[in-house]
C-alpha cells in the first residue's frame, strides 16, 4: 500500500517486498487500488526471528513465488517500463445485481456456500418476502445507503444499503425485530472480519431498552449459545461484515494465522444492567440510561479467567492474569454481578472508573520485558521512538523498571451473567466505538 | 405437499453482497534508466524484524551493486499509518525506493 503511493502519488519508482503468505493478498490490494503493474517481490515467510546469515540467504535466494532471483526481481522492479495495458483487464465499473439466479434450495444453499458467502454453516435463504419482513423493521428506506466497510486499512471501503444488510440478517437466520440492532452494527464502519495475521475476533455488548424488548440474555449462559437475540445478532455482524465488505477469504482477504473460534458469534451479549453495582456501559460512553446502543470491540484473541475475588491474595491474582495478557490487548474485564460485587468489597471500587484506575496502577511489566514483545515492537515501539506519549517516556526507562501495560482509558468493566458462581474473565481487546440502536427503528 | 417437490422449487433470493468500490487505475512512476549512481532509498515499515532484512539488501548492493548508494530509513510511525514526510524526503532526495518487508 505504502509502495503504490511512493510510486503512483510521489512519482518515485518503488519496489515492495513480501512474505509469500501475503501472495493473494498483495495480488488484490494492488488491483483493488487501481495499480496492477505495481512492482514486488517475494521472500519466504516467516523473516521475524531469523538470522542475519538467514535472512541474507533469502535476499541471495529466488521468490518462492516466481522462482527467480529475488534481487532481479527487485532490480528489474524498478527499471523495467510499465507494460501499460495490464489494467484493461480489469473491469472498473461494476455494479452487484440485486437477485441471484432462481434456484433451488439445495442449489442455492451450495451457491451461497461456494461464494465464501457464508460461514460454511446452513444459512436462511434471503428470499423477498423474508427481507421484506426484515425491512418493515426499520423506518430508513431498503435503498439508503446504511454503511461502508473493510477488512483493513489497506484496503478501499465497500458500500451497502439497507436492503443489502437486511438479505444478510436473514442469513443469520435473526428474527426481524433484531434489525434495528444489526443495522447499527452494520452503520459502524468496523468489521467484525477484519483480516490482521493475529486472528482477531469483535464482541458486542448490547444496552439500554432494545435488550428486553428483542429478549437478549444478559445472565446465565449470555455469551454461549443459548440465546436467538445474541446468537443471530452475532452472526449477523459477521456474515454481513464479509458480504458488504467484498469477502474474508483464507489467504486473500483474510490473514488470521490461526483464526479465531469467537468469530462464529462475534462474542454477542447484553449487559447485566439490574444486577450490576455500576452505571451501564453506554452511560460510559455518553448516552442516557433509556438510550439503546450497542458497543463494539475488536482485537478479541487472549482470554484470562478465574472464579471469585479472594480476600487475601486477590490483588496478585488479578496482576497475575494481567501479566498473562498480550501487552498490546488492552484488558476488558467480563464480570458476574457476584465478581463485580466482590470487587466492591475487596477493593472498595463503588465506581467502575475506580476498579480501571486500580488496575491500570497495578497492570505492570519490567520496561525490557514490555518492549521486546513482537507487537510492542510492531505497533508500539515506532510510536514510541518518534516522540509519541505516553510511549516516549516509557521508553527511557531502564530494563528492570516497572512501566505500566495499559492506558487508562484503553481498560474496561462490562457485568454479564446470570449469579450461578462468581466467574468473570478478562477479554484481550480494543473497545472501538458505541453506536445507537434507536436511530435505526 | 411433499418436501421433495418443495425441494425442487425454484427460489428468488437477494444478493448479499455489497457495492464494490470505483477501481481509478494509477499510473505507475517512469522508470529509471539503470540503478547506476542513483540512490535508493530503503524503507523500512518496522514490522516483524523487516530493518534487519533490508540491512541484508543494504549489503546485497555494496556487494553486487556498490555504485548503488543505499539509505536506510525506518517509516516515522506503524506501519498502518501514511508517512507523507518520509515520502517527501525520499522524493527530494532518492530515485528509487524498495519497501520491505511489507505486510
Amino acid at each position: 500500500m505504502h509502495a503504490i503511493a511512493l510510486d503512483s502519488k510521489y512519482g518515485v519508482p518503488t519496489v515492495a517486498i513480501h512474505t509469500n503468505v501475503f501472495e493473494k493478498a498483495v495480488q488484490s490490494v494492488t488491483r483493488m487500488h487501481g495499480m496492477s503493474e505495481a512492482r514486488y517481490t517475494f521472500v519466504p515467510q516467516p523473516v521475524m526471528g531469523k538470522s542475519a546469515e538467514q535472512l541474507r540467504a533469502y535476499v541471495d535466494g529466488k521468490s518462492p513465488i516466481s522462482g527467480r532471483p529475488v534481487m532481479q526481481e527487485v532490480v528489474e522492479g524498478l527499471t523495467r517500463p510499465a507494460e501499460g495495458d495490464r489494467h484493461k483487464e480489469i473491469k472498473f465499473e461494476r455494479s452487484t445485481p440485486r437477485l441471484v439466479d432462481s434456484d433451488t434450495d439445495d442449489n442455492l444453499q451450495r451457491l451461497f456456500l461456494e461464494n465464501n458467502w457464508t460461514d460454511k454453516l446452513p444459512i436462511v435463504l434471503p428470499t423477498e418476502k423474508r427481507v421484506r419482513e426484515m425491512l418493515a423493521q426499520t423506518s430508513h428506506k431498503p435503498d439508503e445507503v446504511a454503511g461502508h466497510l473493510r477488512s483493513n486499512q489497506f484496503r478501499q471501503h465497500w458500500e451497502f444499503t439497507v436492503e443489502q444488510v437486511a438479505v444478510n440478517a436473514v442469513m443469520a437466520g435473526a428474527r426481524p425485530e433484531y434489525f434495528p440492532v444489526i443495522l447499527a452494527l452494520a452503520s459502524s464502519g468496523v468489521s467484525a472480519r477484519g483480516s490482521t495475521t493475529s486472528s482477531m475476533a469483535a464482541m458486542v455488548v448490547v444496552n439500554g431498552p432494545i435488550r428486553h424488548e428483542i429478549a437478549m440474555n444478559s445472565g446465565t449462559g449470555a455469551m454461549a449459545p443459548y440465546n436467538q437475540a445474541n446468537a443471530t445478532i452475532g452472526r449477523a455482524y459477521g456474515l454481513l461484515s464479509q458480504n458488504l465488505q467484498g469477502g474474508s477469504l483464507p489467504g486473500d482477504s483474510y490473514m488470521g494465522s490461526q483464526g479465531n473460534g469467537y468469530a462464529y458469534g462475534s462474542v454477542t451479549f447484553a449487559e447485566n444492567e439490574e444486577r450490576s453495582p455500576w452505571v451501564p456501559f453506554h452511560v460510559q460512553q455518553g448516552f442516557k440510561p433509556t438510550e439503546s446502543t450497542v458497543s463494539i470491540f475488536t482485537g478479541c484473541r487472549s482470554t484470562a479467567f478465574t472464579l471469585g475475588v479472594r480476600e487475601k491474595y486477590w490483588r496478585q491474582h488479578v496482576q497475575s492474569m494481567l501479566r498473562g495478557m498480550d501487552a498490546h490487548s488492552a484488558p476488558t474485564f467480563l464480570l458476574d454481578p457476584i465478581a463485580a460485587r466482590q470487587f466492591i468489597d475487596r477493593g472498595g471500587f463503588d465506581t467502575k472508573v475506580k476498579m480501571i484506575d486500580w488496575v491500570y496502577a497495578h497492570a505492570l511489566m519490567p520496561a525490557g520485558e514490555y518492549w521486546d514483545y513482537q507487537l510492542i515492537q510492531n505497533y508500539i515501539y515506532p510510536r514510541a521512538t518518534f516522540g509519541e506519549e505516553p510511549y516516549a517516556s516509557k521508553l527511557k526507562a531502564a530494563p528492570d523498571e516497572m512501566v505500566h501495560m495499559f492506558k487508562p482509558e484503553e481498560i474496561h468493566v462490562v457485568v454479564v451473567g446470570g449469579e450461578t458462581n462468581g466467574y468473570w474473565r478478562i477479554m484481550g481487546c480494543n473497545y472501538q466505538r458505541t453506536v445507537s440502536v434507536d436511530k435505526w427503528r | 405437499m411433499a418436501e421433495g417437490i418443495i425441494g425442487a422449487q425454484k427460489l428468488s433470493v437477494l444478493n448479499p453482497v455489497g457495492f464494490p468500490p470505483k477501481i481509478t487505475p494509477k499510473a505507475m512512476a517512469p522508470r529509471l534508466d539503470s540503478l547506476d549512481g542513483k540512490t535508493i532509498y530503503l524503507v523500512d515499515p518496522r514490522f516483524d524484524d523487516s530493518g534487519l532484512f533490508l540491512r541484508q539488501v543494504e549489503h546485497w548492493f555494496a556487494e553486487h551493486m556498490p555504485s548503488v548508494k543505499t539509505k536506510l530509513v525506518e517509516m516515522s510511525s506503524v506501519y498502518t499509518k501514511d508517512d507523507p514526510k518520509t515520502w517527501e524526503l525520499i522524493k527530494a532526495n532518492g530515485d528509487g525506493a524498495i519497501i520491505g518487508v511489507g505486510h
